[in-house]
């Protein structure tokens, strides 16, 4: 069936009279517009399972579009684009190029977790942010973010150690995103850092840099978990 | 008196030093009884999750399971909210889904882990406080006041969300408030310091994408510091390690990448209770904070 939504807003179908008078009163200008409607018949209804079926929007389903989660994103206050309660709503009608418009900005959700705090279904929109990302760079629609690097070089140190060391994480972050790591307020925030420091500290710092922390017990546990992750990567997308 | 497993986490063995070091002083001092969680891992910080959401559940339910298998402890008490989080979070999922748990324990049987059963709790350093000492257990052990300094206490977003997993914390008087946290503000003001009226108590610092959309960061560290300079604070106190990280690394950025100054000073909320108890700064690990406080806390007889 098709579908008829007039909330699917494009700026291009706002239409304005500049110029309109009826019955002798002026009624032109911007609170005389109108929109024209567009019917949608290119929506995909296999999208939402889809989407499910990625660990964490299992819940989509639920929801009843109150807007609770755009209205508590901590996001949606830096960019008013930035909208969880319409992606969903996308999502759930299977209107896959409306997801492909915002692809540059659905991966900056910072997991802060109002949405899911304050949904009254049970949607968790913040599993949904995570589990888009994901679909948009394993479908080619992005590039992988770096997000999505910072990520993986958190994850390859947990599955060979069983624990990360940060200042590793922030050196293999930066070069692996072509970055500088001598940005200057990285610089100042090292001297400030130098300002107190008493010799001791280096040493031991240099230390945990050279012999990263290791859980001795880790074993075989990290190869029995990317072997889970794999198995449950290809069962979503199978 | 509850002896409990410590669990400090990478970030307190890294870049959290300071907070590390100012919660066994402070704990020592209060003797209070901890063990170190023997050999733990990574609790997969906000990042794993994106990789996948059971890899964050297994991390931590293999911490949860040293304690109670390896080490015959029914308490965990992590100072991180990223840690804290993510074992509840584990707490939660396994005691409401079957699935779960069953994939827990199967994992941990193929990697010769110790397997989760449940019959276990896990507390954040800052509850644990408030349920051993109070803030009138503290009152009768200040050896310095904080002199009435005026500070926003900063909670973050992990300690109180989602508020599912948290049912504790609103159980009504005398409990925490996922809504509007309280427990910082009760020890503090205990200790003799001024608590402002903060708005941003449980506001996002942008700590997961820390280094990976640091503009939006930058953003959202000032919106902090500007609202806590608004209110009169002289200082935020932090409970968490990578949102005293974030608050100190994007303070400096602001300044140095946009000249936006700050002048508000970021301290461990157990290095300020430290100080009150008569520990020495340097025990405390302030001078290894990036913000430097020493002046101020100097000028204000503090220390």
């Amino acid at each position: 069936m098709a579908i008829h939504e007039k909330s699917l807003i494009d700026v291009d179908r706002l239409l304005t009279h500049d110029n309109l008078v009826i019955d002798g009163v002026d009624v032109s200008g911007h609170w005389n517009t109108m929109i024209t409607p567009r019917t949608l018949t290119d929506y995909d209804d296999s999208f939402e399972a889809k989407i499910q079926k990625i660990a964490g929007a299992e819940n989509v389903h639920r929801c009843w579009q109150c807007g609770s989660c755009t209205n508590s994103c901590t996001m949606y206050a830096q960019n008013v684009n930035f909208n969880p309660r319409y992606w969903i709503y996308a999502t759930r009608l299977g209107l896959k190029e409306e997801i492909i418009k915002d692809k540059d900005i659905i991966w900056q959700c910072v997991s802060c977790n109002k949405c899911t705090n304050i949904c009254p279904k049970d949607v968790k929109p913040e599993g949904v942010m995570k589990a888009l990302s994901h679909w948009l760079e394993e479908e080619g629609h992005t590039e992988e973010t770096h997000s999505t690097t910072f990520d993986y070089e958190f994850w390859d140190q947990i599955a060979k150690r069983g624990r990360i060391e940060d200042s590793a994480v922030l050196k293999n972050f930066f070069a692996k995103t072509g970055q500088a790591l001598a940005q200057d307020w990285l610089v100042e925030m090292v001297k400030r850092m130098m300002k107190h420091l008493p010799m001791t500290h280096l040493i031991h710092s240099a230390l945990h840099a050279v012999f990263p922390p290791k859980t001795k017990s880790w074993g075989k546990t990290g190869d029995v978990l990317k072997a889970y992750v794999k198995e449950q990567k290809e069962a979503a997308h199978g | 008196m509850a002896k409990v497993a410590y669990y400090p986490g990478c970030a307190l063995e890294g870049t959290g030093g300071p907070y590390d070091r100012s919660t066994r002083a402070l704990v020592g001092e209060l003797n209070l009884e901890m063990e170190n969680l023997r050999d733990y891992n990574c609790c997969g910080a906000m990042e794993v999750k994106n990789v996948h959401p059971m890899l964050q559940t297994y991390l931590s339910a293999r911490n949860l399971a040293i304690a109670t298998e390896q080490m015959g402890f029914d308490t965990v008490m992590a100072p991180c909210n990223g840690c804290y989080h993510n074992l509840k979070k584990a707490e939660y999922e396994l005691a409401t889904s079957e699935e779960s748990l069953a994939t827990v324990q199967e994992l941990a049987k193929k990697a010769d882990d110790p397997v989760y059963n449940g019959n276990v709790r896990t507390i954040h350093l800052l509850e644990w406080l408030m349920e051993e000492v109070g803030p009138e257990g503290f009152k009768s052990r200040i050896k310095k006041s904080l002199n009435g300094i005026k500070i926003a206490n900063y909670y973050g977003c992990m300690y109180t969300r989602p508020r599912q997993i948290y049912p504790e914390k609103d159980a009504g008087p005398g409990s925490e408030s996922t809504y509007q946290p309280h427990f910082m503000d009760d020890l503090l003001s205990a200790a003799g310091a001024e608590n402002v009226d903060f708005p941003l108590k449980t506001a996002c610092c942008g700590g997961a994408h820390t280094l990976s959309d640091a503009d939006t960061s930058t953003q959202l560290v000032l919106n902090l510091l500007q609202a806590a300079e608004d209110s009169g604070a002289e200082v935020i106190a932090t409970e968490c390690p990578t949102c005293h990280s974030g608050l100190e690394m994007h303070q400096v950025r602001a300044e140095k990448t946009f000249g936006i100054k700050t002048n508000v000073k970021i301290i461990y909320f157990t290095q300020l209770l430290g100080l009150a108890m008569g520990l020495s700064p340097r025990k405390l690990g302030i001078h290894e904070n990036i913000s430097d406080s020493i002046d101020f806390l100097k000028q204000k007889s503090v220390i």
